[in-house]
């Protein structure tokens, strides 16, 4: 056993030195035109070494470490709790909501300017996860390439209106249309399709559209993409120092205030706030729909939901064509925001994003999946300061994650039906 | 108000299914017995819509429905269950039950999102009839239990309401049985001949069970390596002694 043990410990140190030693040992240091390979300092030697040292006592000593780490009595029970009375838990639940949405409305008018920015990031996410959510958490169809219907929406909004000049509010309803559309064209021939053909012909179809986006310079200005996408206004009044449409008044001046660019930021935050609960409550409907238990259903059993009479296609087509209808509602808020858009913001690390928050929220469960979206979005921000190690510890956390609660974060619960006796 | 005749099922080179003829009227139990991998379960699948027939014509109340999508054949009344249970057994017992009902309900986005009374009825009839049936079938008590969760009979029974509620004209019980104790056999045998009497729905049965088979069929169809091999009431089929020969081999 001891050796054993020695054996695959040894093991596991040289690998940590073969992948370790040659990504961390060497530089490449541009001179001029040429490249050069110089070794790194001896303190990163000496850190690779000791890494590698680590790896080995851990796996020496596994058990007895393991050992000790289970006898630690943990704070959360896993005995199961009492089950909460359901309208207790239904009433609670909805108080929490509420405070919190109470919060979100307020809270931009007290921090900075980045941070509302990073929170009408962390919506348009929350958006879109809600919408995937329907296809892979409820569905059950894996997709991945959704950010092909984000970047229909953004495109829409951002040719329009370099083409046409139409404003936010016509964009926005044209866009989601638009990319459930698209969703409904490719989900006809593909939906045939299960499991692992599905997933590789939808990230087919995630890398066409940004293909194109890319090499159709004529319309869509390839890698240079489109900028000076305008704003939303309210009620015809902008936000930006100057007016810039004939017709159009500016905020400030209206209502007399100073000029102050965080009107701007706050006004796009409280828009992707509302389309975000606009979306979360639409989405909650659905669940409850006979729409969504089908979707449901269908995940379950093929079978036997088409022996029921639930037509395979018209279901699954509905489940694609509304997760990329809120994509595409998605996509307009993200170019209003960043009024510049390019097909750089719709790569494939895109979709694996949105995809990694709903299995980490748990799939079908919104309100996991909320959660999730804030997390993914913010810990990358947080751990800035690591800079290049970002990825590194943002795939320890998954890895953690599916270690632990492969479920996610908060599974999905099933709603509790009352039924009347029937004398 | 079924009538089948010459059907024919080929998979390449095997001939599953060979000229199989058979009838179902109103309110008749009719069995369909045989071998393992006599084709029984074959012509199930081809009735159901889930196989499209090589050759032979499928009537459902003087309408040809071979060939039809699955979905179209359930819609039409001619609803089936499985040799292995298949619920959706993530969902509740009573989610089952409503999804079974789907052609039933208000099924326009916009009046679901909105809840117009009518989506609201509908719904209500709906769980309303999901009530019923789970009272029918005693699952009454375990009606928010995930279906995965619940006993084998009681999966059977939950199987057997979830195709009642969707309101079929013909019934197709793949070997209902199987798995179950002589008492959830005997309870099963009352249900599936109140079916006929109060509900008016014939049935079509596979089954293995011989006490049952004579017990409640009206008529038994007997097929042996994908031929018909006899057919007629259970006393009939007792005494023929090609089924005899067929089941027990050669005396």
């Amino acid at each position: 056993m001891a050796a054993n043990n020695f054996k695959h410990a040894l093991f596991c140190a040289v690998i940590t030195l073969i992948i370790a030693y040659p990504i961390l040992g060497f530089n490449l240091e541009a001179q001029g035109v040429d490249i050069t390979l110089s070794g790194a300092d001896t303190f990163t030697l000496v850190m690779v070494a000791l890494a590698a040292l680590a790896v080995f006592a851990f796996q020496l000593f596994r058990e007895q470490i393991m050992g000790a780490i289970a006898s630690v009595p943990t704070p959360v029970p896993s005995a199961p709790r009492e089950p909460m009375n359901e309208n207790k838990r239904a009433r609670i639940e909805s108080w929490v909501l509420t405070g919190i949405l109470v919060l979100a409305l307020f809270w931009p008018f007290f921090v900075s300017r980045g941070a509302v920015d990073l929170a009408t990031l962390v919506l348009i996410y929350i958006m879109l996860a809600l919408g995937l959510n329907v296809v892979v958490g409820l569905a059950g169809l894996l997709d991945l390439g959704y950010v092909a219907f984000y970047a229909v929406g953004a495109y829409t909004f951002a040719l329009l209106s370099q083409y046409i000049g139409i404003s936010f509010w016509l964009a926005l309803p044209l866009g989601a249309l638009l990319a459930a559309l698209f969703g409904l064209v490719l989900g006809f021939p593909v939906l045939r399709l299960r499991g692992d053909y599905l997933a590789i012909v939808t990230l087919g179809f995630g890398e066409i559209i940004r293909i194109l986006l890319n090499n159709w310079t004529n319309l869509t200005g390839g890698p240079n993409g489109i900028g000076g996408i305008p704003e939303p206004t309210l009620f015809g009044m902008e936000f930006g120092r100057r007016v810039k449409e004939e017709g159009n008044t500016s905020f400030h001046e209206t209502f007399g205030i100073a000029y102050a660019s965080e009107h701007k930021v706050i006004f796009l935050y409280l828009i992707a706030l509302v389309l975000a609960v606009l979306t979360a409550l639409v989405i909650r409907r659905l669940m409850r729909m006979p729409v969504g238990r089908a979707w449901e259903a269908l995940r379950e059993d093929e079978i036997a939901a088409r022996s029921l009479g639930l037509s395979r296609t018209a279901v699954k087509l509905s489940a694609f064509t509304i997760g990329a209808f809120f994509a595409g509602f998605a996509g307009t808020v993200f170019a209003s925001k960043q009024g510049f858009i390019s097909p750089e913001s719709f790569v494939f690390l895109e979709s694996a994003i949105i995809l990694a928050i709903v299995v980490l929220g748990g799939m079908g469960s919104q309100l996991g999946v909320i959660l999730a979206a804030i997390a993914v979005t913010i810990l990358p921000e947080l751990a800035r300061e690591f800079s290049e190690y970002r990825m590194l510890i943002f795939g320890a956390a998954m890895v953690l994650m599916m270690v632990w609660r492969p479920q996610g974060l908060m599974p999905m619960r099933r709603i509790h039906i009352e039924l009347k006796r029937q004398g | 108000m079924l009538e089948v005749q010459n059907l024919s099922m080929r998979f390449g080179g095997l001939l599953a299914v060979d000229q199989v003829s058979l009838d179902v009227q109103e309110r008749e139990i009719v069995s369909i017995i045989g071998p393992n991998g006599a084709g029984k379960t074959t012509v199930f699948n081809c009735l159901s819509g889930f196989y499209k027939p090589t050759g032979g014509k499928i009537l459902f109340e003087g309408k040809e429905v071979q060939g039809k999508p699955d979905y179209k054949i359930s819609r039409l009344g001619m609803v089936r269950t499985f040799q292995h249970v298949r619920l959706f057994s993530h969902m509740t017992v009573v989610e089952n039950l409503l999804v079974a009902q789907h052609r039933h309900l208000n099924n326009n986005l916009i009046s679901g999102l909105l809840k117009t009374p009518d989506y609201r009825a509908r719904e209500q009839k709906s769980l309303d009839r999901a009530a019923y049936w789970l009272e029918r079938v005693g699952l009454m008590d375990l009606a928010n239990r995930e279906a995965g969760n619940l006993a084998y009979g009681q999966q059977r029974r939950l199987e057997i309401a979830r195709c009642m509620v969707t309101e079929p004209k013909l019934l197709m019980l793949d070997e209902p049985a199987a798995g179950l104790n002589p008492a959830e056999t005997r309870d099963l045998n009352r249900l599936i001949v109140s079916l006929k009497e109060d509900y008016n729905v014939s049935v079509v049965l596979i089954e293995h069970d011989m006490s049952l088979v004579m017990d409640i069929s009206d008529r038994i169809n007997v097929i042996n390596q994908g031929r018909p091999l006899a057919s007629g009431t259970p006393e009939e089929i007792r005494q023929n002694d090609d089924v005899i020969k067929a089941y027990l081999g050669e005396a």
